[in-house]
Parts: C-alpha cells; sequence; structure tokens
C-alpha cells in the first residue's frame, strides 16, 4: 500500500489501466503536454505517446462526440473534462448519443465510454468552477455515475469505469484533490461499481453521502459522538445504487440524513428519499433529512461558505431527528 | 449575388520597427487620439500588473493574465461607440475601465465578492464570460436584436484562438452572418489555449480563414499594434453600422504571460519565443512609436493609472465583507418560497 492523494491515485490508476490494455486512451482540453490542469494525467503522454493522451481542441462536445466515434473503431476512450461546468457543452452528446446508442444498435454495439471530471466547490474559484451537476448526469439513461470520497475508491472507481462496457461517468471531489491522503493498493485494483461503502459504524443516526460531502458528515459524526453514534454511508456509486446499504443502515438506525453539495430541488438526495420512501418507511422513526446546497447559482467564492452544507446545519439535522 | 472576398492573410500593420518597417499612420487620428489610446493601454497594463502584485498578496484570487494583449482590448474600444455593446471574456476582465467603470468593481469580481456585479446596461458591458465562447450568440443576438429595432448600436464580442474550436463560436458566427446582425467578432489569437498551442487546436493556416465560410469579411492583423486594431476594427464597425453585416477580425499576438496566476507555462512554452515577446510588448511599442513622431507623452499618465488601482483596491477593501444572505438574491426576481426558512436555517435559527 502507498500513502496518495486523491490526485496522486487518478494518475496511477491510469499508469496501471494504460499499461494493461492498449485500448484505453485519454482525450481533453490540457491532458498531454500539461498533464492536465490539476495533473491527473501527468506523464502518461510522455509514457504511452500522443495519441494515447491526447490533447483535443476546446470542444466538449467534439470529446464527448468523437469517443462515440472511437468505440465504434474499438478504443475506450476516457474522456476529460477539464471542469464540472464546462462539461454541459458536452451534455447533448451524452443524452442523445453516449447514452442511447448501444440501445439503438440492439446491443449490438458497445460504448465503453469513461467521462471524469474535477467536481465541486469551496476552492474559491471564480465562477463555474465550483459545480456539482451529478443529477444531470444520472437523469440520463444509459449513464452510469460514480463519485468517489478517498484516494483509493478515487482509483478503483476509475479502474472499474474504464473497464466497464457501459458509458460511465465519474466526479472527483477536487477540494480534496491533493488535500485528501490515504493508502492506495498498489497495481490493479478495482472497486465494484454498484457498492457504497460504509465509512464508519454507529447506531443512531445514518448520515448518506458522496464525494466531499462524506468527509464533512465524518466530521459530523466526530461532532457529534458524545450525543450520539452516527453512522456513515458513502453511496460511492450514484448509478446503479446500492439499494441493499440504504436499507440496511436505516433499518438499523431508523434516523436518516441525506447530505448533498448540489442545489436542492430534484438533487440526487432526492432519490435517496425516494426510494427510503418506497422501501423503509416501517423502519423510519422520523422523516428523512436532507441538508443541501440552495436553488441558487453557485455563488461568488466570499460567500460560498454560506452555501455549503456544514458540519452545524448537517449536525442540527441529525439532533432534530434524535428528538423527533 | 454578394461576393465574399477571401479572408486577409497579411497581418494588418501601422507601428513600425523603428529600423526596416516604416511606420504609418490612421488617418483621421490627431494628437489627441493617440494620446487617447495611449492612456487606455497605461491603465490597462497598469490595473494588469498591480492584479498580479494583489494576488500575490492575497488580495485577490486567482486572476487570468492580460499582459501584452491590452493593444488588442484599448485599439478596438477606441474604434467603438459609447452605445456599441462589448462582450469580454476573462481575458477581457478589466476592459469596462475604458467605459469609465471604478477598477474597484473589477477587483471585487476577482475577490468573489458580490459587489463585483454590474449592470451591463450602465456600460454596455456584458458580464465576463467564463466558460469559452459562450457569449458569442449572446452578442450576434445583442447585435441582431438591436437592428431589428432600427438602432444603430453594434457589438463586439472577444473570444480566444481555442475559443474557434467550439460549437458557440460557430453558431454565434453562423447566426450574425445569416442574421447581418451588425458584430464584430474579435479573436484575440494568443497562440494557447492554456497549454494547448494554436497547431493542436487548428489546421487553419489563419484562424481567420474561418470569416470566409460564413459569408463574411475577415481582416488578419497585428495584436500588438494598437493603431492597426483600431483600423481595423474602425472599418468593421463602418461596415456592421451601415448594414454590412458582421466581420471577423484576427489579432495575433502572444501570450507571454502565464494562461492565470494558477498556471506554470514553464512546461510547455518556448521559454526564447516568451523572451522575445516580452522585449516586443505592445505598450512599449507604442511608446517608442510615438517618440519617433516626436509626441511627448505626459508622464503624469502612468501616475494617475497607479492612483486608479491604488482607490480602486482601497474601495474594494473598505467594502463591508459580502453578507451571507446574498446567497439567496437575484437568483429570481420573485424569490422562492423556500429561500425565507433558507436563510434562517444559514443564520443559526
Ligand atoms: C467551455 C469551457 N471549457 C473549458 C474551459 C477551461 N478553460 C479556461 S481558459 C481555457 C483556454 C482558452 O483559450 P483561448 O480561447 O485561446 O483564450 P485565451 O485564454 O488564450 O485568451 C480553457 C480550456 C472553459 N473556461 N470553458
Ligand atoms: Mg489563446
Amino acid at each position: 500500500m502507498a500513502e496518495l492523494t486523491l490526485l496522486e491515485a487518478i494518475n496511477d490508476c491510469f499508469h496501471v489501466e494504460l499499461g494493461r490494455d492498449p485500448d484505453v486512451m485519454i482525450l481533453g482540453e490540457d491532458v498531454g503536454r500539461a498533464g492536465g490542469v490539476f495533473r491527473a494525467t501527468a506523464g502518461l503522454r510522455d509514457r504511452f505517446g500522443p495519441d494515447r493522451c491526447f490533447d483535443t481542441p476546446l470542444a466538449e462536445a467534439g470529446i464527448m462526440g468523437a469517443a462515440v466515434g472511437l468505440c465504434m473503431a474499438g478504443w475506450r476512450p476516457v474522456c476529460e473534462m477539464q471542469y464540472d461546468a464546462f462539461s454541459y457543452p458536452s451534455l447533448d452528446q451524452l443524452i442523445t448519443h453516449v447514452g442511447r446508442y448501444r440501445w439503438r444498435t440492439g446491443g449490438k454495439m458497445r460504448f465503453p465510454i469513461t467521462v471524469r471530471m474535477p467536481y465541486g466547490g469551496g476552492v474559491r474559484a471564480p465562477e463555474l468552477h465550483d459545480d456539482s451537476p451529478e443529477a444531470y448526469y444520472v437523469h440520463t439513461p444509459g449513464v452510469k455515475v460514480a463519485i468517489p470520497s478517498t484516494p483509493a475508491d478515487a482509483k478503483g472507481l476509475l479502474a472499474a469505469a474504464i473497464r466497464s462496457d457501459d458509458p460511465v461517468v465519474l466526479f472527483e471531489p477536487k477540494l480534496h484533490y491533493r488535500t485528501m491522503r490515504g493508502e492506495v493498493p498498489e497495481g490493479e485494483h478495482v472497486v465494484e461499481l454498484g457498492k457504497a461503502r460504509l465509512a464508519r459504524e454507529g447506531t443512531d443516526v445514518s448520515l448518506i453521502a458522496y464525494g466531499s460531502m462524506v468527509l464533512l458528515c465524518e466530521q459530523v459524526a466526530d461532532e457529534l459522538a458524545g450525543e450520539c453514534s452516527c453512522e456513515v454511508l458513502d453511496v460511492r456509486t450514484l448509478k446503479p445504487l446500492d439499494e441493499d446499504a440504504l436499507l440496511a443502515t436505516a433499518a438499523k438506525t431508523g434516523r436518516v440524513v441525506v447530505v448533498q453539495e448540489a442545489p436542492r430541488t430534484a438533487g440526487y438526495g432526492a432519490e435517496l428519499v425516494a426510494v427510503l420512501a418506497e422501501k423503509a418507511m416501517l423502519d423510519l422513526r422520523g422523516p428523512v433529512l436532507r441538508v443541501t446546497g440552495y436553488d441558487v447559482p453557485y455563488p461568488y467564492w466570499q460567500i460560498e461558505d454560506a452555501y455549503m452544507p456544514s458540519v452545524q446545519r448537517v449536525a442540527n439535522a441529525a439532533r432534530k431527528l434524535l428528538e423527533y | 449575388m454578394a461576393q465574399v472576398l477571401p479572408a486577409e492573410r497579411d497581418l494588418r500593420r501601422v507601428i513600425g520597427d523603428g529600423d526596416a518597417v516604416p511606420d504609418g499612420e490612421v488617418d483621421g487620428l490627431t494628437e489627441q487620439d493617440l494620446l487617447e489610446l495611449y492612456r487606455s493601454l497605461v491603465l490597462l497594463r497598469t490595473y494588469d500588473e498591480r492584479s498580479v502584485v494583489y494576488h500575490r498578496q492575497g488580495r485577490i484570487g486567482t486572476y487570468a493574465i492580460f499582459w501584452n494583449h491590452e493593444a488588442m482590448q484599448a485599439g478596438s474600444v477606441y474604434a467603438l461607440e459609447d452605445e456599441d455593446w462589448i462582450f469580454p471574456s476573462y481575458r477581457e476582465s478589466a476592459i469596462a475601465l475604458l467605459r469609465g467603470m471604478p477598477a474597484s468593481v473589477i477587483l471585487q469580481w476577482w475577490r468573489g465578492h458580490p459587489s463585483g456585479w454590474w449592470n451591463p446596461a450602465d456600460y454596455n458591458v456584458a458580464a465576463i464570460c467564463v466558460p469559452i465562447a459562450t457569449h458569442v450568440p449572446h452578442a450576434a443576438g445583442l447585435a441582431w436584436g438591436k437592428k431589428l429595432r432600427g438602432e444603430s448600436a453594434v457589438a463586439i464580442a472577444y473570444f480566444g484562438d481555442g475559443a474557434t474550436s467550439e460549437g458557440a463560436f460557430h453558431e454565434g458566427a453562423n447566426f450574425a452572418a445569416v442574421t447581418g446582425a451588425p458584430l464584430v467578432l474579435f479573436c484575440n489569437n494568443n497562440q494557447w489555449a492554456i497549454s494547448t498551442p494554436i497547431t493542436a487546436q487548428t489546421r487553419a493556416k489563419a484562424l481567420v480563414d474561418k470569416a470566409v465560410g460564413y459569408g463574411i469579411p475577415g481582416i488578419r492583423v497585428d495584436g500588438g499594434d494598437v493603431l492597426a486594431v483600431y483600423e481595423a476594427t474602425r472599418e468593421a464597425v463602418a461596415r456592421a453600422r451601415t448594414g454590412g453585416g458582421p466581420t471577423m477580425i484576427e489579432a495575433v499576438t502572444y501570450r507571454a504571460a502565464p494562461h492565470a496566476t494558477a498556471d506554470d507555462p514553464s512546461a510547455y512554452i518556448d521559454l526564447a519565443r516568451v523572451e522575445e515577446e516580452t522585449r516586443n510588448e505592445c505598450v512599449g511599442r507604442y511608446e517608442r512609436y510615438l517618440e519617433r513622431l516626436g509626441i511627448a507623452v505626459d508622464p503624469q499618465i502612468k501616475v494617475k493609472a497607479q492612483e486608479t488601482m491604488r482607490r480602486g483596491i482601497a474601495e474594494a477593501e473598505a467594502e463591508p465583507p459580502a453578507d451571507m444572505s446574498l446567497v439567496f438574491d437575484h437568483a429570481h426576481v420573485e424569490p422562492l418560497p423556500s429561500f425565507e426558512s433558507e436563510l434562517r436555517e444559514l443564520r443559526g435559527g
């Protein structure tokens, strides 16, 4: 095991997967010469050549659309979107083609596309470098979505996405890119898609989150340690959802707080709440509460902390449930 | 049938090199105009250099440097009337200084403070566009809309070489061409899009060749030559205002500074070339031109620009911290009912 940052774990994964499968190729803006603006793809152009770590023109729809054709030509493209909000030009291709093409061929053709991008706020950046757009992607039929919260999962989920024959979109918590370190298995390391991770065991309240909100929930668990025992479930794969893990923790504690950084309305948290309403009704001792971002454009960075779910907001929600 | 000429390939130049290339001049520009252009250049240069210092001092956030891009901005804006609309990218973040916007407003934008918002209609300067090329259709729409109303305003959209690869650029340019919108498509070709060189961006010999495909005229100009930029823009604006539709201008320069304060170009850029471009940067070039013409520049111009910035940063820093309730402001005309309880929650109630 090596101690790596989240970013180093992603880079490590690429070295392993490109070395393992000659059909895997990376394309994106500034991924080659510069090794990516966050350096997630550093060293790959030198090792595997400019065609397998390709600097594209500045065209996200082109990147996503070309990936469809690359699949038809036998490649396994991994597309980097430079930032969350800059993926939006590619949504047309994602929705009209990436998620539908296999279906359109009667299942005859595979589209093993991986799309990955840094997401989320808290980094004091100018406008549109802070979005949490996972709901748009999850809502697209034919597309799987995963969001790691640890370096080991960043490596393992990326490997699983690359090896998956279905299109998979990965969101990487950029807030923790360089600050989070963790043990990462060396060599091949795959984390199966569709499996949640119990980040912390507890008995009184379940805090359910993904991506950068998982660490926040663990901080809440620490904060509340004197008052109650919190379980933290890291959803990890948003689609397909690990319903068993979700229902198990709800059954165990009977109190659930869902935490999401994205705006509230029709966010992914709403889906989690809906599943609990359908299948965990009799286990619940109170309403399922959501702590989320607000239904506003992500704010200018001097006030971004007010937007972000905080330890206090999540802890208050947990306390409310305990008193219910 | 209207005939579309091939776009120009040769760079238009006015300023000579003090040696083999002779100085030219622009018809109709008085000495006062020449000094006014100089004032604009100095103001932009000072804004940029101070901003890099402020960033280092932690007084502004990440900042997109526009050093050696000032001639493109100053020259083109000088060819506009006040009624004309400017659509800047982040690279032209301070262009509204040339329309009288206080420096503090733009500094606040880079400080992540909501007082960095402005009403575009106050200056006829649209919001700073961060997502590449997405403002090009806005500019086309504004220009078309003004034309439909019988107004005489034109619009200018600034975008980079990288932006010409985006669908939004193409759609905006084509839209403007089809509607005959009075638009100037101003491409700042600084030959880099972060680490991606122009040769990886396009196979076209000149970006302005794209104009031909839209059926509009294309002009290629030395982007470090403020007078050539002014003259080219003046021609495009005159055509637009008299019903001749859009023009694409490709201003060729070189990004001699990092993409932004967070970027380290040493890994990908040609440092010898950067040094050469730095020696030939656009403000110094213009100063030497004025000197050759025997036009004295008032040292107060630089002093005043420094003062503008000192005042700008002082005003920005004197602004009270933004209240967190602003998170909920302006998202809708009629706020969502949920905002009230959310604000209460936020305030710890
Ligand atoms: C849609 C979109 N994709 C990616 C980015 C990230 N990005 C910011 S600047 C930049 C390069 C732009 O290059 P160019 O158009 O040449 O303009 P320049 O920065 O050189 O002025 C990129 C890729 C973005 N802002 N928007
Ligand atoms: Mg450029």
